[in-house]
């Protein structure tokens, strides 16, 4: 690795934490479908001190938003460290080097490279998807851009690069399964400081994964940091263990989230007056919370976990919760 | 083969709107093997035409032929006496038919009958599936004869997304995973090493990204002066 800053790839906080061997932090901010830049104020302001960087979504689920890059300005003035997410489906090489030129001089220092959600999920199915290149090749791109200080074409950039932290995602348990360690392996190679994987709720499986892992030696060469998200209903966790691709839920934690909502099982849908509705609801998200921790707790005993990462889109107030019932509050300093 | 199918008899309908008189053009290639504008298809869609028209009370004159070609001036040559005396050419060859009909007669009209949809092979009666994006620049010596950029949804080059479920795409349970297949064949032959490298971006200026593209052969040029 190429370092300057000190030593340092980007000198964000992030990879200051990560470095430092602090167990790190990261959350998740989804930009508003307007212009207001307000909504993205009043997230950072549930998050700042809980997390020691926040990722701000790139059109997630192919929804349009406000973008990444401008949101995270936003989160850049009310002093909490973005993690800027990137995909592939909406630019080409142009776009996303420029928009990267463009984020860097902004503050940015941390991003998190995607293939990106089809557009077919999101609200507009008939567009043309880009795709000029992969979320590997991305990956490349900006660490040639950091460390040899090139352009994609091989053109050397004129005057200062941009030196990102440079993130990618891992899906430890989408098909076909044996090849996820290589694959990751593949972006690690490519250039990929750190590692966001996708929720993890069977930590079993997850170890098994971790051990494939830790034999091609790629917890040594990046940071991964496990994602974690609470669950809001039993009903949300059978969506994710059925109609997510890779995401595992084991019956243990849907019957937790079951049980949580009991005292109110015995009424029928009818008799259900909008209290027991609210109450069964704060029941369920209480336990969901504390089953988040469960998780944070058993993946910080992983060898080659850095860190979780924490997706609690739209409901951005757990976190403290969750951070603070991990024990993992107050973040620490490394400024 | 060029996989096309007929668009519905209302659209039809629509481009051939104040014609008196209208030739269908079936083609016998391509999408007579695909069973969408071969004789047999051009026959019907013009009975279907002076039936439709003939209800809605401007009974149109509808005539049909079929060449062997659309795409070859010296097949197109056989039909100018009929283009000539038609209002509109309804074309049911590929979008390369209509436009070989455009091109080799400018005096007439000609609209498109088929939606031509890929380049492709029927995998069972009655279903035809993807397999060429005509890159121009083919990479299926690396990928096990299995097409990433026909057949991932995301033309992907490192390996199969987060997406990838029991075999299939996630945009559709009835879309294999190309890179699961990718994987399932280089793991059958010993040859999974081949998707370890880091592919680069790809080079699209090959591709329709390039402008229209052109092959010159001038060995054939030379060949035909002689």
């Amino acid at each position: 690795m190429t370092t300057r800053n000190n030593g340092y790839l980007s000198g964000s906080i992030l990879e200051k934490t990560l470095r430092a061997g602090h167990f790190t932090v990261t959350g998740e901010l989804g930009p508003p479908q307007s212009a207001d830049g307000k909504v993205i104020r009043e997230k950072a302001a549930l998050l700042k001190g809980y997390v020691d960087g926040v990722n701000i979504t790139d059109n997630q689920t192919a929804i349009v938003r406000m973008s990444s890059i401008g949101a995270g300005t936003i989160v850049v003035q009310e002093s909490l460290e973005p993690v800027i997410q990137m995909t592939c489906r909406d630019r080409n090489r142009l776009a996303i080097q420029s928009d990267l030129l463009g984020a860097y001089a902004l503050g940015m220092r941390n991003l998190l490279c995607l293939s990106g959600d089809h557009q077919k999920f999101g609200n507009h199915p008939t567009a043309k998807n880009v795709f000029d290149m992969d979320s590997v090749q991305l990956v490349k791109m900006v660490a040639d851009m950091r460390d040899q200080h090139i352009f994609q074409c091989g053109d050397a950039l004129k005057g200062q690069e941009p030196r990102f932290f440079i993130g990618a995602a891992s899906a430890p348990f989408a098909d076909p399964i044996d090849f996820r360690p290589y694959r990751l392996a593949k972006k690690v190679k490519a250039g990929a400081d750190f590692i966001q994987t996708q929720l993890v709720y069977d930590v079993e499986a997850f170890a098994l994964f971790m051990d494939k892992v830790r034999q091609l030696g790629i917890h040594e060469q990046t940071y991964i940091l496990a994602g974690v998200g609470p669950l809001k209903s039993p009903g949300m966790a059978r969506y994710m263990k059925n109609s997510v691709p890779g995401i595992l839920v084991p019956d243990e934690i849907i019957n937790r989230m079951t049980d949580a909502g009991k005292p109110w099982a015995e009424k029928s849908k009818d008799d259900l007056t909008k209290e027991d509705k609210q109450a069964r609801s704060e029941a369920w998200q209480a336990e969901g919370i504390q089953i988040c921790i469960d998780l944070i707790r058993q993946l910080r005993e992983i060898e080659g976990v850095a860190g979780v990462h924490i997706m609690a889109i739209e409901w951005e107030e757990a976190v403290r919760h969750i951070v603070e019932g991990a024990g993992l509050y107050p973040r620490p300093s490394v400024a | 083969m060029i996989v096309a199918e007929r668009k519905s008899l209302d659209e039809i309908k629509s481009l051939i709107a104040d014609a008196e008189k209208v030739l269908v053009v079936g083609c016998g290639t391509c999408v007579t093997v695909c069973f969408a504008g071969g004789s047999r298809e051009a026959q019907i869609t013009a009975a279907s035409l002076r039936m439709s028209t003939k209800l809605d009370g401007n009974g149109v004159d509808v005539s049909d032929v079929t060449v062997q070609r659309q795409c070859e001036w010296e097949y197109l040559d056989e039909i100018e006496g009929q283009v000539k005396e038609a209002d509109i050419v309804l074309s049911l060859g590929c979008g390369i038919g209509v436009q070989a009909i455009a091109e080799h007669f400018p005096e007439c009209w000609v609209v498109p009958g088929l939606n031509t949809a890929f380049l492709g092979l029927p995998s069972e009666q009655g279903v035809w599936v993807e397999r060429c994006a005509a890159c121009g620049d083919c990479i299926l010596g690396l990928t096990g004869g299995i097409c990433p950029i026909a057949r991932c949804s995301k033309t992907l080059l490192n390996g199969p997304c987060g997406g990838s479920e029991a075999g299939h795409c996630e945009i559709d349970p009835e879309v294999p995973c190309a890179w699961q297949l990718i994987y399932d064949r280089l793991n059958s032959k010993g040859k999974l090493h081949m998707i370890l490298d880091i592919q680069p971006p790809k080079n699209w200026s090959t591709s329709r990204d390039g402008g229209p593209r052109k092959i010159v052969r001038e060995d054939l040029r030379l060949a035909a002066e002689e």
